[in-house]
């Protein structure tokens, strides 16, 4: 006969952890809170995906059905209550979350600010009313250029689209820059010591002398810097 | 409160020295109080120019360093007795110089005088950027030849970029002064013509000085130009070009060495 004693098995261990939950505390009325909700799950989709969240009902008075209708309204919206606090034990069916209590406020992170900056459209074209210095170098690789003033010698404009002067250019244009052959410069009169279109460039001594102190508009053919007048 | 006017050009040799000398001058003969400034650290004139040579004690560097105090510094002119002189080191260089010291010494002198004229050494580098930093009113030496033309549009790009006032928002006010101008080298073609200059710096017109020989005889004798002769061309232009500093509307003419030729021109407003 066996008289070997079972050895005792050790009684559960249980550890203690604590978590950060969102609370959520329903106001009076509850159907705008809950729109308060779609619109920042508008903002920021799935914002409370994976988030334990807790339900404070304490500034609410709602029966168990109203309680009910409430867990169903936020699991529409992919919102699942972790426990709710604020409340007498008798509120709460079975099939609900549990009661939880002693929960103490933490910061917890926000759901991203609106982002203004993508709804207005980025500037493509540029503006300088005032001539461009020697020695200064205007680099807009976005778009258009427009200078209303002369361009001096020395000084540079690097567009991603067009450049258009109206004034002298003494200087150096270069449009086109990202690969934009039907980018084109303007200029009102032409003294310039390099123009380029996309990378074909062309220098002050490649100009034709017919084209002195007229308005001139130069385009890529092909691969060819073509300088015409325009008048 | 002080006015301060930076006198610069970023070409060298163009006519910085003998304008500061002879605006600050005129300045004074005008009633103001005037103090004029050499940043020129390493390669001082405006003391010679001024006839002041033999009496530098102290200079900017000591007094924007603290070693000296600005009375100390200060030389006054023995002619006019409202023109002062802030002279250059001839010791040290440009590095000497720093912001926060230059900024000190002009604002102790805004106090105490009407105009601080600041001699500004020629180029783009410290010593031209620290004349400018704290000026009010700019007066762009030119040459009316293609070199001086191109560095003084340098220059005015600097002027509205790098200086205190730019940098808050607001403009520095400017005036280019021709100077050296030849009306018969300019009518052959062999000198840029007074509306060529204009039209590529695009900034309002202060005065046209003939070029001459007197301004080497004044800085020989170390005077400013508008005291040693003031019958000569230059003298009466820089008289003209100062008067329109202080806001008289003055018809626009280039002095001639012979009487009765005159070209007259419109002021003109860029």
């Amino acid at each position: 006969m066996d008289t070997q004693s079972e050895p005792v098995r050790p009684a559960l261990r249980l550890r203690g952890r604590s978590y950060v939950a969102f609370v959520f505390a329903p106001v009076v009325p509850i159907v705008d809170w809950l729109s308060d909700i779609d619109e920042t799950l508008s903002r920021s989709p799935g914002f409370f995906v994976g988030k334990p969240v807790v339900l404070d009902l304490s500034a609410v008075d709602l029966s168990r059905p109203a309680i009910s209708h409430l867990l169903l309204s936020l699991e529409k919206r992919n919102i699942r209550v972790l426990a709710i606090e604020g409340v007498d034990a008798t509120a709460l069916a079975s099939n609900m979350p549990p009661l939880i209590s002693g929960g103490r406020s933490c910061p917890v992170q926000q759901p991203a600010e609106d982002k203004k900056e993508s709804r207005t459209l980025p500037p493509t074209s540029l503006l300088l009313d005032s001539p461009v210095r020697s020695g200064q170098s205007i680099i807009f690789p976005e778009g258009d250029v427009t200078v209303v003033g002369s361009v001096a010698s020395g000084a540079e404009i690097v567009a991603g689209g067009s450049i258009h002067i109206y004034g002298t250019l003494r200087g150096r244009a270069m449009a086109g820059i990202n690969g934009n052959s039907a980018a084109r410069i303007y200029c009102q009169k032409i003294e310039a010591e390099l123009l380029a279109i996309d990378g074909f460039y062309r220098t002050a001594e490649e100009f034709d002398a017919t084209l002195r102190n007229r308005h001139v508009q130069a385009w890529l053919e092909g691969e060819t810097l073509r300088i015409t007048p325009l008048n | 409160m002080a006015k301060v006017l930076v006198v610069t050009s970023g070409k060298g040799g163009v006519g910085k020295t003998t304008s500061t000398a002879a605006i600050g001058a005129a300045l004074a003969q005008n009633g103001k109080r005037v103090a004029v400034v050499d940043f020129d650290v390493g390669l001082r004139n405006l003391d010679l120019v001024m006839g002041a040579e033999r009496r530098v004690v102290f200079d900017l560097i000591n007094v924007a360093q603290g070693i000296a105090k600005l009375p100390q510094a200060l030389i006054r002119d023995k002619r006019l007795e409202n023109l002062w002189l802030l002279p250059a080191s001839q010791t040290r260089d440009k590095d000497a110089l720093t912001d926060e010291g230059v900024g000190r010494v002009i604002a102790e002198m805004r106090s105490s005088f009407d105009y601080i004229v600041c001699d500004s050494p020629a180029g783009i580098e410290r010593g031209a950027m620290l004349a400018m930093r704290f000026a009010d009113e700019a007066v762009i030496v030119t040459n009316p030849e293609v070199s001086s033309v191109r560095d003084s549009d340098r220059i005015i790009g600097m002027l509205d970029s790098r200086t205190v006032k730019a940098e808050k928002g607001e403009q520095v006010g400017k005036h280019i002064l021709i100077t050296r101008y030849d009306a018969a080298r300019a009518a052959r073609g062999e000198m840029l013509g007074i509306e060529d200059v204009l039209e590529i710096l695009a900034v309002p017109l202060l005065g046209i000085i003939p070029e001459s020989q007197d301004v080497l005889r004044a800085s020989n004798v170390g005077s400013p130009v508008t005291l040693n002769n003031p019958a000569s061309a230059p003298a009466r232009a820089y008289a003209d070009a100062t008067k329109r500093l202080l806001g008289e509307t003055i018809a626009m003419t280039v002095p001639s060495e012979r009487k009765g030729l005159m070209n007259l021109l419109r002021r003109r407003a860029a």
